[in-house]
């Protein structure tokens, strides 16, 4: 596939990971990176976090410009794709443009959803998924003393720990019984809503908006709860989780099913189309098609891509799944699939390993990085842990990576310790 | 503007000057040197940043914080005795001119 000309869609953390692979591997072949945002890609989970706090953009770039210079990737930014001529293998750009293709990637990411509430999709509430939201919500922070927040996910959380820091007095209304709960552990969830009340954020659960009014002009913004009470507050954010964006794959005829539905070669139906990200569902390791919202599962993918588009397909693609969230001094970090436990065991206040079938399938820390870092080896070990290993090594993760470790022998070969 | 010094395994140095306030890894990715991944911007969250720091600046640099000895014993490179996460290394003038090796791996 040495000369074909590779064209990608959408310009984050999965589009900039696989051109910088696909040149790694060896790709000579001309590549195209079209992106609907302005400027250089940059990393999303700072938006939540330390840009918040410090709003310096210049840090969040994924690369520097001299890095897609010097790859010879043509980026062309603030230019959004709307339509897919399979037969012809061509795209058309919202300015009529046509870009020809040999094989297309999608990576299109997601896009934050609008809730069903009232006044939701109002211009003054706000949301948060780009650098430009991010702007936006920092220029109304400035000005604000009460933010309320519509959805208890990681996001919201994130922006709740920012706000309440900041001064801003932060009420964070979940419609559910618990925090966080598409992703964690209830007791995570418990652990995370004590952290957020201690910081001073007030956190209402079973607390549904049923409507938005942001007037503007210096009136307040007004949330109504579906129980008819009434918070006042200076911004409203909506932060209720996202979906894919799979329309265009959806117009051009390819399968989708909560996102782009792939084969554990990331291809879709049509050999000349793959798709990777957030907006990708991706053959997991329990059978089933999964999407995962994360920087590991973008970047993952597109190294797997790169060595396929350039190599020929191999293996699947198979990686053990990490994410991580901070929310004000507690970093919380996954590792594994924590929706797909059927029992977890606590360990201290801080670890939660989550089993399947008497394995190992998870395991949830905060701010203890050596026993996250334990747990993501034992995942990718290719014998499985048994929770009678676990329970055996009293669940300490690090022990067990460590005593696995050693009746493995080495596992990193000698030169790597007299070099450099 | 301080210099900082990346040193590949095969012996090449890369200069470039750097931002005080920026980690040592951000700077590698601001300016394009390979070798250092970031995987996950600095959060220390990935250990895809390791560093060796050279013997005669280790004491200048200072030691590691106890969640970074973690990581880095998961790295995909052994870690050596003057080895950092670069993100946990921050620029500053008195680092001026610091050298670091880079690991044959970082993932
Ligand atoms: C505030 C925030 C905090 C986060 N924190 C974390 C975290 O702590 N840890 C973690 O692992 N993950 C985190 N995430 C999730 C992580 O950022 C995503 O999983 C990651 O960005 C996915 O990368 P992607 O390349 O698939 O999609 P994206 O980064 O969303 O990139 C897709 C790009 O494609 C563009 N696009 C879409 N359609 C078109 C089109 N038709 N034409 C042209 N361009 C198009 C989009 O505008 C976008 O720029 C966070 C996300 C947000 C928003």
């Amino acid at each position: 596939m040495q000369n074909q000309r590779i064209v990608i869609v959408g310009a984050g953390h999965a589009a900039v990971q696989l051109v910088a692979s696909l040149r790694q591997e060896g790709h000579a072949g001309e590549i195209l990176l079209v992106g609907d945002e302005p400027g250089l890609p940059y990393q999303r989970p700072p938006l939540s976090k330390g840009f918040m706090k410090d709003g310096d953009a210049d840090r969040l770039a994924l690369r520097p410009a001299s890095f897609y210079e010097k790859n010879a990737i043509t980026r062309l930014d603030g230019v959004r794709v709307t339509a897919v001529d399979r037969a012809e293998r061509v795209l058309t750009t919202a300015d009529g443009e046509r870009i020809g293709y040999d094989q297309l990637v999608l990576a299109t990411g997601a896009r934050n959803v609008r809730p069903p509430i009232e006044g939701a999709d109002h211009a003054s509430v706000v949301e948060l998924r780009t650098l430009a939201h991010a702007e936006d919500i920092r220029k109304r922070l400035a000005r604000a003393r009460r933010a309320i927040v519509v959805g208890g996910g990681f996001i919201g959380l994130e922006f709740a720990a920012m706000a309440e820091a900041a001064g801003v007095a932060t009420v964070v209304l979940e419609a559910g019984a618990r925090l966080m709960a598409r992703a964690v552990s209830p007791a995570i969830s418990e652990r995370f809503l004590s952290l957020h009340r201690a910081a001073g954020t007030t956190i209402r659960l079973d607390a549904a908006a049923a409507r938005i009014e942001a007037p503007g002009g210096g009136a307040p913004d007004r949330v109504t709860l579906a129980d008819g009470e009434v918070l006042e507050g200076d911004v409203v954010l909506v932060a209720t989780g996202v979906r894919p964006n799979v329309e265009l794959a959806q117009a051009a005829g390819l399968a989708v099913d909560n996102g782009i539905v792939v084969d554990g070669q990331l291809a879709t139906a049509d050999p000349a189309i793959s798709a990777i990200g957030d907006c990708a569902s991706v053959p997991g390791p329990l059978g089933t098609h999964m999407r995962l919202e994360s920087v590991q599962a973008a970047t993952d993918q597109a190294r797997h891509l790169a060595r396929r588009l350039q190599h020929g397909a191999s293996e699947a693609f198979e990686a053990v799944p990490w994410f991580w969230s901070d929310q004000g001094d507690a970093k919380l970090q996954i590792a594994g699939l924590t929706t797909a436990a059927d029992a977890w065991q606590p360990v201290g206040e801080d670890v939660v390993i989550g089993l399947r079938s008497g394995r190992l399938i998870s395991v949830e820390t905060i701010n203890q990085p050596g026993p996250h870092m334990a747990a993501r080896k034992l995942l990718a070990a290719a014998e499985p842990v048994s929770a009678a290993e676990l329970a055996a090594a009293d669940w300490d993760l690090r022990a067990l990576a460590k005593e696995r470790q050693g009746a493995a022998g080495p596992a990193r070969p000698e030169a790597a310790r007299t070099a450099p | 503007m301080t210099k900082i010094v990346y040193v590949a395994t095969d012996g090449s140095r890369t200069e470039v000057e750097a931002r005080d306030g920026d980690s040592v890894m951000r700077t590698a990715l601001a300016n394009d040197v390979e070798g250092i991944v970031g995987e996950c911007g600095g959060s220390m969250m990935c250990a895809t940043c390791h560093v060796i720091v050279d013997e005669a600046w280790a004491e200048k640099v200072g030691p590691r914080s106890d969640g970074e000895e973690d990581l880095l014993d998961g790295a995909a490179t052994e870690p050596r005795p003057t080895s950092r996460l670069s993100c946990q290394i921050t620029v500053r003038p008195e680092l001026d001119g610091l050298v670091v090796h880079l690991p044959e791996a970082q993932m």
